[in-house]
């Protein structure tokens, strides 16, 4: 039994959500092995290589993977993808694009968002927005996964002791091609990988207010940020600032929610937090039902008290 | 331009899903049911391109049992010309819903097909884009902008890091973001309109498709309850419990 991990990575490093998969690939039993699949991104198969419990890196080096194309990456799995019982991508934008067409391709089901290996057929995974846990048994030969990161710990970074192999790279499937990218810039850590997040809801009323008064308290503990649907659809902020159901799913050691009523499709996305803290005028927002702390305030005054005694 | 919206029938976003006792799955009977909102979004986003011109005819399909006519309908009343219902009382999952599309699309040759990125029943994402390996197609998935002109669609992205556009070679798959746009109330005389539109009824033999399902479900259980905490009085309070009691700051 082999485990092939598809890398998502910037070519010249792994993003956090790897470390991820490789986990629970590991927790799954039998070898792990990464397909880093890019355009000059030697650098990205050497860090995958030293990922504990890493046993092989396969490296498709070409153009076709220079702006990362699922029709072109699910073909490069498909292509190497003989010998493997399980293939897992994480649970990302970049994972959610190729592994169904891995798996169509393969003509195998896809298991999404696992939160548990049960054991090497069978997974829990969330369903109705985290409202029920499915335990679901695959009878398929081949098992093409996502993983939710937030419920495997991250492998270590080093230790591991992968060959990198280089495989040819496929060609470009012709059918669709990168135009740009607009990515925000961010000093702050990452969203999914945060320790801290705050996060801001309609109840901060305008994006100018979202940033003077919660950027100050992010600032101060050193925190992503983060938003609920209703203030990314307000134009409060950008969409990857999104955390739910259909947004990004995130657990950090502390998550502070302000102006946020608590829709179950944000509780979807926040409620694996270890500490929640909700801030909100009114008192029967739903979200004072998950919160571990809850103060009802005007967070126009309560965020910046809080942002200076800190 | 023909354009193919795939649309699914699953419990209404409102209804807070209960586990039922014997943990065989959620209890749906007797819930509102409703067309998935992603789906909705797809359908309005066919509708406006064809007020642009652009498209010529969108044919909604959709896959279950018998009520799922009233999904169709409920398309039908945003502005889909008509309906083919593939109707089978199977357990349907995403790799078999995919191939009946792939049949469907064999026979009506759209142009575009769009659909919802996710249902919020199984919240699977994984429909479209297998849809678009078994074509051959390019597909823009999580769409937040969608331009089409000539033979290709320029299709903006909701990506992890922010935005990311594409262009697309038709035909193609898109799968619909949130924001892509905010889709219309069926108005009544559109209601009305819709019941005389026509829709086609199929099973899935007629198209070739074995459903069978590939994944069992073994058990649905409750997620751990998360227990509510305290409310606290004032913010030095809250940052005394978050220092002392919690210990994360």
């Amino acid at each position: 039994m082999a485990n092939l991990v598809i890398a998502e990575h910037d070519h010249g490093s792994l993003k956090a959500a790897t470390l991820n998969v490789i986990a629970a690939a590991a927790a799954i039993g039998g070898d792990v092995h990464v397909l880093v699949a890019g355009h000059n991104a030697a650098a990205a198969a050497a860090a995958a290589a030293q990922v504990a419990g890493v046993s092989k890196v396969l490296q498709a080096d070409g153009a076709a993977h220079a702006n990362l194309l699922p029709e072109n990456a699910a073909a490069q799995v498909v292509a190497v993808a003989g010998g493997y019982s399980h293939i897992l991508a994480p649970a990302t934008a970049y994972g959610k694009s190729v592994a169904p067409r891995v798996a169509a391709l393969l003509d195998k089901a896809q298991i999404s968002d696992i939160i548990k290996v049960v054991d090497a057929d069978t997974f829990v995974r969330p369903i109705y927005a985290g409202n029920a846990y499915a335990t679901v048994k695959s009878s398929d030969s081949v098992k093409v996964i996502t993983v939710r990161g937030t419920a495997f710990a991250a492998a270590a970074t080093s230790g591991g002791a992968g060959a990198v192999e280089t495989v040819a790279a496929v060609a470009d499937s012709g059918v669709a091609s990168f135009v740009s990218a607009e990515i925000t810039k961010s000093e702050r850590p990452e969203l999914t990988a945060a320790k801290i997040i705050v996060s801001g809801g309609r109840g901060l009323g305008s994006g100018e207010k979202y940033r003077e008064v919660l950027t100050p308290l992010a600032d101060k503990l050193n925190a992503a940020m983060g938003a609920s649907r209703a203030a990314v659809d307000a134009g409060f902020v950008p969409n990857d600032y999104q955390v739910g159901q259909t947004g990004k799913i995130v657990a950090p050691e502390l998550y502070v929610a302000v102006g946020i009523s608590g829709a179950i499709q944000h509780l979807a996305g926040m409620k694996d937090s270890k500490v929640i803290v909700a801030i909100n005028k009114d008192p029967d927002a739903p979200i004072f039902s998950v919160a571990d702390y809850g103060l009802v305030a005007d967070l126009f005054e309560a965020v910046p008290q809080l942002t200076s005694q800190l | 331009m023909k354009i193919l919206v795939p649309v699914k029938r699953v419990v209404d976003y409102n209804v807070k899903v209960r586990v039922k006792p014997d943990n065989s799955g959620v209890d749906i009977a007797n819930v509102k049911m409703s067309m998935n909102p992603f789906c909705e979004i797809a359908v309005e986003e066919a509708v406006r391109l064809k007020e642009k011109g652009v498209a010529t005819e969108i044919v909604a399909v959709s896959a279950g049992v018998a009520q799922c006519q009233e999904t169709l309908r409920n398309a039908m009343a945003i502005g889909a010309d008509r309906g083919i219902l593939i109707e089978t009382d199977a357990d349907l999952q995403p790799l078999a819903v995919a191939k009946l599309l792939k049949a469907v699309v064999d026979k009506e040759q759209p142009k575009l097909v769009v659909l919802g990125k996710q249902a919020i029943d199984d919240d699977a994402n994984q429909t479209g884009q297998m849809l678009a390996a078994l074509l051959g197609w390019g597909q823009a998935t999580f769409a937040s902008k969608v331009e089409v002109s000539g033979d290709s669609a320029t299709v903006t992205r909701e990506v992890d890091g922010g935005l990311e556009t594409v262009s697309l070679t038709l035909p193609a798959i898109i799968t619909t973001d949130l924001r892509l746009n905010e889709p219309r109330y069926a108005t009544l005389p559109n209601i009305m309109k819709a019941k005389k539109k026509q829709l086609d009824n199929l099973k899935p033999a007629d198209l070739g498709v074995d459903v069978t399902p590939r994944l069992t479900t073994l058990k649905v259980e409750e997620p751990p309850k998360r227990q509510g905490g305290v409310k606290v009085a004032d913010v030095a309070a809250l940052i005394d419990k978050l220092k002392n009691e919690a210990k994360v700051i």
